[in-house]
Protein backbone atom coordinates (compact mmCIF):
# COMPACT_ATOMS: atom_id res chain seq x y z
CA UNK A 1 0.00 0.00 0.00
CA UNK A 2 2.42 2.92 -1.15
CA UNK A 3 -0.84 5.04 -1.56
CA UNK A 4 -1.55 5.07 2.09
CA UNK A 5 1.81 5.49 2.81
CA UNK A 6 2.07 8.62 0.51
CA UNK A 7 -1.35 9.64 2.18
CA UNK A 8 -0.11 9.97 4.89
CA UNK A 9 2.83 11.88 4.83
CA UNK A 10 0.71 14.19 2.64
CA UNK A 11 -2.17 14.76 5.12
CA UNK A 12 0.46 14.79 7.77
CA UNK A 13 2.54 17.21 6.04
CA UNK A 14 -0.48 19.33 5.50
CA UNK A 15 -1.82 19.26 9.13
CA UNK A 16 1.70 20.79 10.54
CA UNK A 17 1.92 23.51 7.87
CA UNK A 18 -2.23 24.18 8.88
CA UNK A 19 -1.20 24.22 12.36
CA UNK A 20 1.54 26.77 11.63
CA UNK A 21 -0.48 28.91 9.85
CA UNK A 22 -2.52 28.94 12.77
CA UNK A 23 -0.58 30.28 14.75
CA UNK A 24 1.26 32.71 12.40
CA UNK A 25 -1.53 34.49 10.64
CA UNK A 26 -1.65 37.88 11.42
CA UNK A 27 -5.68 38.09 10.83
CA UNK A 28 -7.61 36.29 13.53
CA UNK A 29 -10.14 35.33 11.10
CA UNK A 30 -7.37 33.42 8.87
CA UNK A 31 -6.67 31.24 11.30
CA UNK A 32 -9.67 29.93 12.08
CA UNK A 33 -9.71 29.17 8.07
CA UNK A 34 -6.48 27.55 8.62
CA UNK A 35 -7.31 25.50 11.52
CA UNK A 36 -10.51 24.18 9.48
CA UNK A 37 -8.12 23.41 7.05
CA UNK A 38 -5.87 21.32 9.74
CA UNK A 39 -8.91 19.60 10.87
CA UNK A 40 -9.57 18.30 7.47
CA UNK A 41 -5.97 16.88 7.42
CA UNK A 42 -6.85 15.51 10.88
CA UNK A 43 -9.87 13.70 9.55
CA UNK A 44 -7.90 12.24 6.46
CA UNK A 45 -5.18 10.93 9.04
CA UNK A 46 -8.44 8.87 11.04
CA UNK A 47 -9.41 7.69 8.08
CA UNK A 48 -6.17 6.36 7.15
CA UNK A 49 -6.02 4.88 10.99
CA UNK A 50 -9.28 2.63 9.90
CA UNK A 51 -11.42 5.07 12.48
CA UNK A 52 -14.05 6.20 9.78
CA UNK A 53 -16.56 7.19 12.49
CA UNK A 54 -14.29 9.87 14.21
CA UNK A 55 -13.28 11.22 10.83
CA UNK A 56 -17.00 11.51 9.83
CA UNK A 57 -17.43 13.34 13.12
CA UNK A 58 -14.63 15.35 13.33
CA UNK A 59 -15.81 17.29 9.56
CA UNK A 60 -19.29 17.24 10.83
CA UNK A 61 -18.47 18.50 14.49
CA UNK A 62 -15.30 20.44 13.95
CA UNK A 63 -15.35 21.77 10.77
CA UNK A 64 -19.22 22.31 10.83
CA UNK A 65 -20.14 23.61 13.95
CA UNK A 66 -17.60 24.42 15.98
CA UNK A 67 -15.28 26.57 13.84
CA UNK A 68 -18.47 28.23 13.02
CA UNK A 69 -18.26 29.09 16.44
CA UNK A 70 -14.84 30.08 16.69
CA UNK A 71 -15.32 32.32 13.87
CA UNK A 72 -18.30 34.02 15.43
CA UNK A 73 -16.25 34.28 19.13
CA UNK A 74 -13.07 35.56 16.75
CA UNK A 75 -15.35 38.42 14.81
CA UNK A 76 -17.82 39.07 18.45
CA UNK A 77 -13.95 40.32 19.84
CA UNK A 78 -13.86 42.97 17.50
CA UNK A 79 -9.80 42.60 17.71
CA UNK A 80 -8.12 45.68 16.69
CA UNK A 81 -4.41 43.69 14.89
CA UNK A 82 -2.34 47.13 15.44
CA UNK A 83 -3.79 46.54 18.85
CA UNK A 84 -2.98 43.16 19.48
CA UNK A 85 0.58 43.66 18.36
CA UNK A 86 1.71 46.56 20.78
CA UNK A 87 1.13 44.67 24.04
CA UNK A 88 3.68 41.87 22.70
CA UNK A 89 6.87 42.99 24.17
CA UNK A 90 4.68 43.74 27.64
CA UNK A 91 3.19 40.07 27.52
CA UNK A 92 6.69 38.06 26.15
CA UNK A 93 7.67 37.23 29.30
CA UNK A 94 4.85 36.00 30.73
CA UNK A 95 4.03 33.88 27.60
CA UNK A 96 7.65 32.13 27.39
CA UNK A 97 6.98 31.42 31.65
CA UNK A 98 3.39 29.73 30.58
CA UNK A 99 5.45 28.13 27.69
CA UNK A 100 8.35 27.15 29.60
CA UNK A 101 6.05 25.43 32.19
CA UNK A 102 4.18 23.25 29.87
CA UNK A 103 7.50 22.25 27.88
CA UNK A 104 8.92 20.92 31.19
CA UNK A 105 5.46 18.84 31.90
CA UNK A 106 5.51 17.75 28.61
CA UNK A 107 9.43 16.53 28.99
CA UNK A 108 8.71 14.99 32.07
CA UNK A 109 5.36 12.96 30.86
CA UNK A 110 7.38 11.71 27.74
CA UNK A 111 11.10 10.92 29.85
CA UNK A 112 9.22 9.08 32.60
CA UNK A 113 6.91 7.20 30.07
CA UNK A 114 7.28 3.28 30.60
CA UNK A 115 5.46 1.10 28.24
CA UNK A 116 3.69 -2.18 30.38
CA UNK A 117 4.46 -5.30 29.67
CA UNK A 118 0.75 -5.89 28.85
CA UNK A 119 -0.02 -3.09 26.90
CA UNK A 120 0.22 -5.00 23.61
CA UNK A 121 -2.49 -7.22 24.81
CA UNK A 122 -4.60 -4.55 26.78
CA UNK A 123 -4.83 -2.40 23.59
CA UNK A 124 -5.37 -5.35 21.08
CA UNK A 125 -7.99 -7.29 23.50
CA UNK A 126 -11.25 -4.72 23.25
CA UNK A 127 -10.32 -4.23 19.61
CA UNK A 128 -12.71 -6.11 17.06
CA UNK A 129 -11.67 -6.99 13.99
CA UNK A 130 -12.15 -4.36 11.19
CA UNK A 131 -12.66 -6.68 8.17
CA UNK A 132 -16.09 -8.16 9.53
CA UNK A 133 -17.71 -5.35 11.40
CA UNK A 134 -17.82 -1.85 10.64
CA UNK A 135 -16.77 0.98 12.64
CA UNK A 136 -19.64 2.23 13.54
CA UNK A 137 -21.54 -0.79 14.44
CA UNK A 138 -18.35 -1.55 16.72
CA UNK A 139 -19.15 1.42 18.35
CA UNK A 140 -22.55 1.36 18.91
CA UNK A 141 -22.46 -2.16 20.11
CA UNK A 142 -20.31 -1.21 23.36
CA UNK A 143 -21.36 3.03 23.81
CA UNK A 144 -24.91 2.89 24.89
CA UNK A 145 -24.57 -0.71 27.28
CA UNK A 146 -21.21 -1.12 28.62
CA UNK A 147 -20.21 2.53 28.95
CA UNK A 148 -24.17 4.03 29.63
CA UNK A 149 -22.86 5.76 32.93
CA UNK A 150 -20.34 8.05 30.33
CA UNK A 151 -22.90 8.27 27.67
CA UNK A 152 -25.50 9.34 30.33
CA UNK A 153 -23.07 11.68 31.87
CA UNK A 154 -22.38 13.04 28.14
CA UNK A 155 -26.09 13.99 27.55
CA UNK A 156 -25.86 15.75 31.18
CA UNK A 157 -22.96 17.74 29.92
CA UNK A 158 -24.64 19.04 27.08
CA UNK A 159 -28.03 19.77 28.92
CA UNK A 160 -25.35 21.99 31.08
CA UNK A 161 -23.77 23.77 28.44
CA UNK A 162 -27.18 24.29 26.71
CA UNK A 163 -29.07 25.87 29.65
CA UNK A 164 -25.53 27.47 30.60
CA UNK A 165 -25.22 29.13 27.19
CA UNK A 166 -29.01 30.32 27.36
CA UNK A 167 -28.30 32.02 31.08
CA UNK A 168 -25.01 33.95 30.57
CA UNK A 169 -26.59 35.31 26.45
CA UNK A 170 -29.80 35.03 26.25
CA UNK A 171 -31.32 38.26 26.94
CA UNK A 172 -35.36 39.22 26.06
CA UNK A 173 -35.31 42.39 24.85
CA UNK A 174 -37.68 45.31 26.45
CA UNK A 175 -39.91 47.31 23.89
CA UNK A 176 -40.55 44.29 21.41
CA UNK A 177 -43.68 43.26 19.96
CA UNK A 178 -44.35 39.91 19.48
CA UNK A 179 -47.23 38.26 17.61
CA UNK A 180 -48.66 36.18 20.69
CA UNK A 181 -51.47 33.75 18.62
CA UNK A 182 -52.71 32.62 21.80
CA UNK A 183 -53.69 35.75 23.07
CA UNK A 184 -55.08 36.67 19.47
CA UNK A 185 -56.98 33.50 19.27
CA UNK A 186 -58.75 34.48 23.33
CA UNK A 187 -60.04 37.80 21.80
CA UNK A 188 -64.06 37.53 21.45
CA UNK A 189 -65.89 40.09 20.07
CA UNK A 190 -67.91 40.67 22.89
CA UNK A 191 -64.37 41.93 24.57
CA UNK A 192 -64.17 44.66 21.95
CA UNK A 193 -66.94 45.57 20.22
CA UNK A 194 -70.00 47.06 21.18
CA UNK A 195 -73.68 47.84 18.67
CA UNK A 196 -74.87 51.05 19.88
CA UNK A 197 -78.10 52.19 18.52
CA UNK A 198 -77.87 55.94 17.77
CA UNK A 199 -80.89 57.96 17.26
CA UNK A 200 -81.86 59.78 14.37
CA UNK A 201 -80.49 63.70 15.15
CA UNK A 202 -79.23 62.83 18.25
CA UNK A 203 -75.24 61.52 17.98
CA UNK A 204 -73.27 59.36 20.37
CA UNK A 205 -72.51 61.41 23.78
CA UNK B 1 -8.20 -2.15 6.36
CA UNK B 2 -6.62 -2.23 3.16
CA UNK B 3 -10.45 -2.65 1.52
CA UNK B 4 -11.48 0.07 3.75
CA UNK B 5 -8.42 1.90 2.11
CA UNK B 6 -9.23 1.31 -1.46
CA UNK B 7 -12.57 2.35 -0.76
CA UNK B 8 -11.50 5.95 0.37
CA UNK B 9 -9.49 6.32 -2.65
CA UNK B 10 -12.01 7.60 -5.12
CA UNK B 11 -12.11 10.54 -2.58
CA UNK B 12 -9.03 11.49 -2.55
CA UNK B 13 -8.55 11.19 -6.19
CA UNK B 14 -12.15 13.95 -5.97
CA UNK B 15 -9.97 15.69 -3.67
CA UNK B 16 -7.22 16.05 -5.70
CA UNK B 17 -8.57 16.79 -8.98
CA UNK B 18 -11.15 19.54 -7.18
CA UNK B 19 -7.76 21.14 -5.86
CA UNK B 20 -5.71 20.98 -9.24
CA UNK B 21 -9.16 22.86 -10.85
CA UNK B 22 -9.17 25.32 -8.73
CA UNK B 23 -5.42 26.38 -8.92
CA UNK B 24 -5.67 25.74 -12.80
CA UNK B 25 -8.17 28.26 -13.06
CA UNK B 26 -7.07 30.86 -10.62
CA UNK B 27 -3.96 30.75 -12.07
CA UNK B 28 -5.45 30.72 -15.84
CA UNK B 29 -7.22 34.20 -15.17
CA UNK B 30 -4.18 35.25 -13.57
CA UNK B 31 -2.09 34.79 -16.51
CA UNK B 32 -4.36 35.05 -19.52
CA UNK B 33 -6.42 38.04 -18.22
CA UNK B 34 -5.32 41.00 -18.66
CA UNK B 35 -4.07 43.66 -16.03
CA UNK B 36 -2.76 46.94 -15.95
CA UNK B 37 -3.88 49.25 -13.36
CA UNK B 38 -3.70 52.73 -12.89
CA UNK B 39 -5.04 54.67 -9.99
CA UNK B 40 -8.36 56.09 -11.42
CA UNK B 41 -9.00 52.58 -11.86
CA UNK B 42 -8.23 50.89 -8.65
CA UNK B 43 -9.76 54.14 -7.16
CA UNK B 44 -13.74 54.17 -5.94
CA UNK B 45 -15.31 54.90 -8.96
CA UNK B 46 -18.22 57.15 -9.30
CA UNK B 47 -21.10 56.34 -6.61
CA UNK B 48 -18.82 54.11 -4.75
CA UNK B 49 -17.34 55.16 -1.72
CA UNK B 50 -14.00 55.22 0.60
CA UNK B 51 -15.03 53.01 4.08
CA UNK B 52 -15.71 55.48 6.45
CA UNK B 53 -14.55 52.64 8.95
CA UNK B 54 -13.08 49.03 9.70
CA UNK B 55 -15.04 46.55 8.41
CA UNK B 56 -15.06 44.34 11.62
CA UNK B 57 -17.16 45.62 14.37
CA UNK B 58 -18.88 43.67 17.14
CA UNK B 59 -21.37 40.48 16.56
CA UNK B 60 -24.24 40.91 18.63
CA UNK B 61 -23.81 37.50 20.78
CA UNK B 62 -27.16 35.97 19.78
CA UNK B 63 -25.15 34.59 16.83
CA UNK B 64 -22.91 32.72 19.43
CA UNK B 65 -25.83 31.10 21.40
CA UNK B 66 -27.55 29.79 17.88
CA UNK B 67 -24.39 28.57 17.36
CA UNK B 68 -24.20 26.65 20.64
CA UNK B 69 -27.61 25.57 20.68
CA UNK B 70 -26.82 23.94 16.77
CA UNK B 71 -23.42 22.46 17.96
CA UNK B 72 -25.82 20.96 21.27
CA UNK B 73 -28.02 19.11 18.54
CA UNK B 74 -24.99 18.58 16.40
CA UNK B 75 -23.28 15.89 18.94
CA UNK B 76 -27.13 14.77 19.83
CA UNK B 77 -27.45 13.42 16.25
CA UNK B 78 -23.41 12.13 16.12
CA UNK B 79 -24.79 9.67 18.91
CA UNK B 80 -27.92 8.45 16.89
CA UNK B 81 -25.35 7.17 14.64
CA UNK B 82 -23.92 4.19 15.78
CA UNK B 83 -26.93 3.41 18.07
CA UNK B 84 -29.45 3.12 14.55
CA UNK B 85 -26.40 1.39 13.43
CA UNK B 86 -26.09 -1.16 16.29
CA UNK B 87 -30.10 -0.97 17.38
CA UNK B 88 -29.97 -4.98 16.71
CA UNK B 89 -27.37 -5.87 18.42
CA UNK B 90 -27.63 -3.68 21.67
CA UNK B 91 -31.40 -4.56 22.44
CA UNK B 92 -34.16 -3.03 24.47
CA UNK B 93 -31.43 -2.20 27.23
CA UNK B 94 -29.37 0.46 24.59
CA UNK B 95 -32.82 1.00 23.43
CA UNK B 96 -33.81 2.88 26.77
CA UNK B 97 -30.49 4.05 27.27
CA UNK B 98 -30.70 6.11 24.07
CA UNK B 99 -34.00 6.98 25.25
CA UNK B 100 -33.05 8.27 28.39
CA UNK B 101 -30.33 10.19 27.04
CA UNK B 102 -32.83 11.73 24.19
CA UNK B 103 -35.05 12.45 27.37
CA UNK B 104 -32.34 14.56 29.21
CA UNK B 105 -31.69 17.02 25.90
CA UNK B 106 -35.49 17.31 25.39
CA UNK B 107 -35.69 18.90 29.19
CA UNK B 108 -33.22 21.23 27.75
CA UNK B 109 -35.23 21.93 24.47
CA UNK B 110 -38.12 22.56 26.67
CA UNK B 111 -36.44 24.89 28.82
CA UNK B 112 -35.00 26.44 25.42
CA UNK B 113 -38.20 26.90 23.75
CA UNK B 114 -40.11 28.14 27.25
CA UNK B 115 -36.91 31.33 27.52
CA UNK B 116 -37.44 31.74 24.19
CA UNK B 117 -33.69 31.14 23.13
CA UNK B 118 -34.64 30.21 19.51
CA UNK B 119 -36.61 33.05 18.87
CA UNK B 120 -34.64 35.82 17.00
CA UNK B 121 -36.41 38.61 18.16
Amino acid sequence: MIAATLAFYLFSALAIVGALNVIFQRNPVHSVLWLIFTFFNAAGLFVLLGAEFVAMILVIVYVGAVAVLFLFVVMMLDINITMVREGFLKYLPVGLLVGGILLAELITVFAGWVMSDSADVLRAAPAPDPSDIGNTEALGLILYTDYIYVFQAAGIILLVAMIGSIVLTHRTRAGVRKQVIGEQNARRPSDTLEVVKVESGKGLQ
Amino acid sequence: MEELLTEYLPILIFIGIAFVMAIAMVTASLIAGPSNPDPEKTSAYECGFEPFDDSRSKFDVRFYLVAILFIIFDLEVAFLFPWAVSLSGIGLFGFWSMMIFLGVLTIGFVYEWRKGALEWE
